[in-house]
């Protein structure tokens, strides 16, 4: 009998030429590995909250194997002795046998805490990214608003969540939100109704924030960020101006193999440091807040970071009650409804608003660097200053306790705060943004600074600068301003040897000057 | 000469004499009946106050008579009388060396000691003898053993909404605040619950029992001692330093990491 010939280096050649006979999917496949992506760290920031949702989906998939979302009333008889014979809804149980009972349950929920503030961290930076250099242009308006619609749903899922262990702390926050609800005029009394089914808290609505947090709102979110990421790939990834880079070209390396396997150890470091956060950094301890109650409302109660902007224009806010035809608006309503409201719909906009300002049509995939548009960066810079503004507010409790500052000097100092500093940050941020400029336009037109002055014959001083280019009669350069990054040190043009490269020892000797370079530069 | 007759008008020196016996005996009578009203008079007499309380009081006369005048009556504006205050509040006010204090302001805070506990306590133990009030119900250093679950709940409902969840406490308005129970020791904190010093509500003993202040007692020393199961627990201020955390923990390690990253290539 014949033997069989079996060659181990045919194997995936083989294996994969039997695949594309059946499935014919060499061609897509080739243009999605041969994929390119633009080398710049900032556009690693998205991949950071990527890969906290992963982490998220894989953390809270164990969690719900031991959480029930019961407020069926239970009497404590497990291991954390502070708590025994305590009543508590079966929530709050299943959390405290999940961090005190259940193998590795409590780095496991410390991990998903901490990986759900990452993941709301990312997007607030990644989109801080996508804001200052203009990437939300078109034709990318679609996946900035999809963007926006991301962190709302980033919001609304991590408040469910903050929800469910129903301890002291997350009662509170439940208790707030139903107080915003009512305060909507004319359907706050039935939305809270038929949310709570009854008056608040009902016996519902944790089961109803759990199916919220493990099924519906993942669901959505996997869904936007699949579309968000097919996106960024339908329409190519966007990239800074820089030599050979246009508008019709990406320039970068292969999505396959070597960026891949980037992709895979950045993965490994999200997944690294939110392990060790998860190990080293204690969050939200639920055993020390209690069971909720109603009468029970701690000192310090404060909502996780993201929300915590809402907390603080609540705090801000003075009390204005509006009663008019029979209806009063508490004062909660502008604070918690009409300004996430506006905080909405004014950034889902902006990108038409201001392609409408500047009468611009044109598509771009160069990105802007944030100096070259000085009003858009102040503008990011004072918007920026609004929401940090209103999130120390939020905590101004801890800081005033802690830094031993007047409450009520605290909550004025942010009441003016939110008024004055956003302006002066446009008026800083663009002061800045011109200088830069002004700048890189100077060493365009008379070159790098050498650190060289000389003494000429008549006894003037002149300092000695590198051209970058050609000169014309003036000695001035003729490069033109095109928003690329301009070199200015004498060692970006070679002047010194380069950088040692390598992370713990050399991984090449650097090459000895070349003696003819450094007379050339002297001589100009 | 014949014998004098019953009839025959008294001297002249008789009748002085006796006027003057007349006067002494209202003037001892009306003396008698002040120092039996009069409770600063029994009080006054030194002789009558125990040892501790005179070592108190020479203490007292030293260091706090010049806000709270002779015999705690108190200086207005300056000091409150400390008649009928007892000496858990004095016991209090000097073990954590608010008293003496060094200024007046929105509140007095915690420093030094500048009377080891014995003074303290003859302090106390004088303020007590001169106008009486709450005194601390244990003796010893330890409160009796009290139930920490039960004391926990006592004190989510009472105390947390100052104090914070984690007894590390909290801001209230104008500059006060509840101060962190970390040094407290047993017989302040039952001395804080007895009185309500500063800012504090008084827990007066019908409406917290002993007991239960034992309980909450126990309950605050088991969380003091309580090791974080999670890990450093980053001042148990809740959400506040968490976000910190992430941002100057999570976000730059992995801003650093993403430069690292993307220039290898």
């Amino acid at each position: 009998m014949k033997k069989r010939k079996f060659d181990v280096k045919q194997l995936p050649a083989a294996t994969a030429g039997a695949i594309d006979d059946r499935y014919k999917v060499a061609t897509p496949l080739r243009s999605f590995l041969n994929k390119v992506f633009p080398d710049h760290w900032t556009f690693l920031l998205g991949e950071i909250a990527l890969f906290a949702f992963i982490i998220l989906l894989l953390t809270g998939t164990f969690l719900a194997l031991f959480f029930e979302p019961s407020m069926q009333e239970v009497t404590y008889q497990g291991s954390y002795l502070p708590l025994r014979d305590v009543h508590m809804s079966r929530a709050y149980e299943t959390s405290l046998e999940l961090s005190f009972d259940v193998r590795g349950g409590l780095i496991m929920r410390q991990m998903h805490h901490w990986a759900a503030l990452l993941f709301m961290a990312a997007i607030v930076v990644h989109m801080a990214r996508v804001f200052f250099t203009g990437a939300f242009r078109k034709p990318r308006e679609l996946n900035w608003i999809i963007g926006l619609l991301l962190f709302w749903l980033g919001f609304l899922e991590g408040f469910a969540g903050y929800s469910l262990p129903d301890d002291a702390l997350s009662g509170t926050g439940l208790r707030i939100a139903s107080a915003i609800v009512l305060s909507i005029p004319l359907v706050g009394s039935w939305v809270s109704t038929s949310l709570f089914s009854g008056e608040f808290p009902g016996e519902i609505i944790l089961e109803r924030f759990y199916i919220l947090h493990v099924f519906l709102l993942p669901l959505v979110l996997l869904t936007l960020i699949t579309v968000h990421v097919g996106l960024v790939i339908v329409q190519k990834h966007s990239q800074f101006p820089g030599p050979g880079r246009t508008n019709h070209n990406v320039v970068g390396e292969r999505w396959f193999p070597r960026y891949v396997l980037k992709q895979g150890g950045f993965f490994m470091l999200v997944f690294g440091v939110l392990a060790l956060m998860g190990g080293l950094f204690q969050i939200n301890p639920i055993w020390l807040f209690g069971p909720y109650e109603a009468a029970v409302v701690s000192s310090g109660s404060q909502p996780d970071w993201y929300v915590m902007f809402l907390d603080g224009s609540t705090r801000l806010m003075p009390a204005w009650e509006i009663r008019a035809f029979g209806y009063t608006i508490p004062a909660i309503f502008w604070p918690t409804v009409v300004l996430p409201g506006l905080l909405t719909v004014f950034p889902m906009f902006y990108p038409f608003i201001e392609a409408r300002l500047r009468k611009d049509k044109g598509f771009h995939n160069l990105l802007e660097r944030p100096r070259d548009v000085p009003e858009r960066t102040g503008l990011g810079a004072a918007g920026i200053t609004f929401y940090l503004v209103l999130t120390f507010s939020g905590g101004n409790d801890i800081i005033a306790d802690k830094f031993q500052i007047s409450l009520n000097a605290m909550t004025w100092a942010g009441r003016i705060g939110l008024l004055v500093l956003p302006p002066l940050a446009y008026y800083v941020a663009r002061r800045i943004c011109l200088g830069l400029q002004q700048h890189d336009r100077e060493v365009l037109a008379h070159g790098v600074e050498t650190g060289i002055i000389r003494l000429l014959p008549d006894g003037r001083f002149i300092e000695v600068h590198q051209p970058l280019a050609p000169v014309d009669e003036h000695g001035h350069g003729e490069l033109p301003y095109v928003g690329a990054p301009v070199p200015k040190k004498m060692n970006r043009l070679g002047a010194l040897p380069p950088a040692v490269r390598g992370f713990f020892k050399p991984i090449e000797e650097p090459a000895p000057p070349k003696p003819k370079d450094r007379e050339k530069i002297e001589t100009h | 000469m014949v014998a004098h007759s019953p009839r025959r008008p008294r001297s002249r020196a008789r009748r002085r004499a006796i006027a003057a016996l007349r006067m002494l005996a209202a003037l001892v009578l009306a003396g008698g009946i002040y120092a039996l009203v009069s409770p600063n008079a029994q009080a006054n007499a030194p002789g009558q106050l125990s040892a501790a309380a005179q070592e108190g009081r020479a203490l007292y006369e030293t260091s706090c008579i010049s806000c709270h005048a002779n015999n705690g009556q108190g200086v207005e504006g300056r000091g409150p009388s400390l008649i009928g205050v007892g000496s858990a509040a004095v016991e209090f006010q000097v073990e954590t060396g608010r008293m003496p204090a060094a200024a007046q302001g929105a509140q007095l805070e915690r420093k030094p000691p500048q009377f080891n506990s014995d003074e303290a306590r003859q302090l106390g133990q004088y303020i007590q003898e001169l106008g009486g009030g709450p005194e601390i119900a244990f003796q010893g250093e330890q409160a009796p053993k009290g139930d920490i679950a039960h004391g926990g709940e006592l004190f989510r409902v009472n105390c947390s909404s100052c104090h914070a969840f984690s007894a590390a406490g909290g801001a209230l308005s104008s500059g006060k605040f509840a101060p962190s129970l970390e040094p407290s020791t047993d017989r302040q904190l039952y001395a804080a619950m007895l009185t309500g010093p500063q800012n504090m509500p008084v827990f007066g003993d019908n409406q917290m029992s002993p007991q239960d202040k034992y309980d909450v007692i126990a309950y605050v020393q088991n969380l003091k001692s309580d090791t974080d199961p999670g890990g450093w627990g980053l001042g148990r201020f809740g959400p506040v330093t968490e976000g910190v955390a992430i941002f100057l923990f999570g976000m730059v390690l992995l801003a650093f990491a993403a430069l690292w990253i993307a220039g290898k290539s």
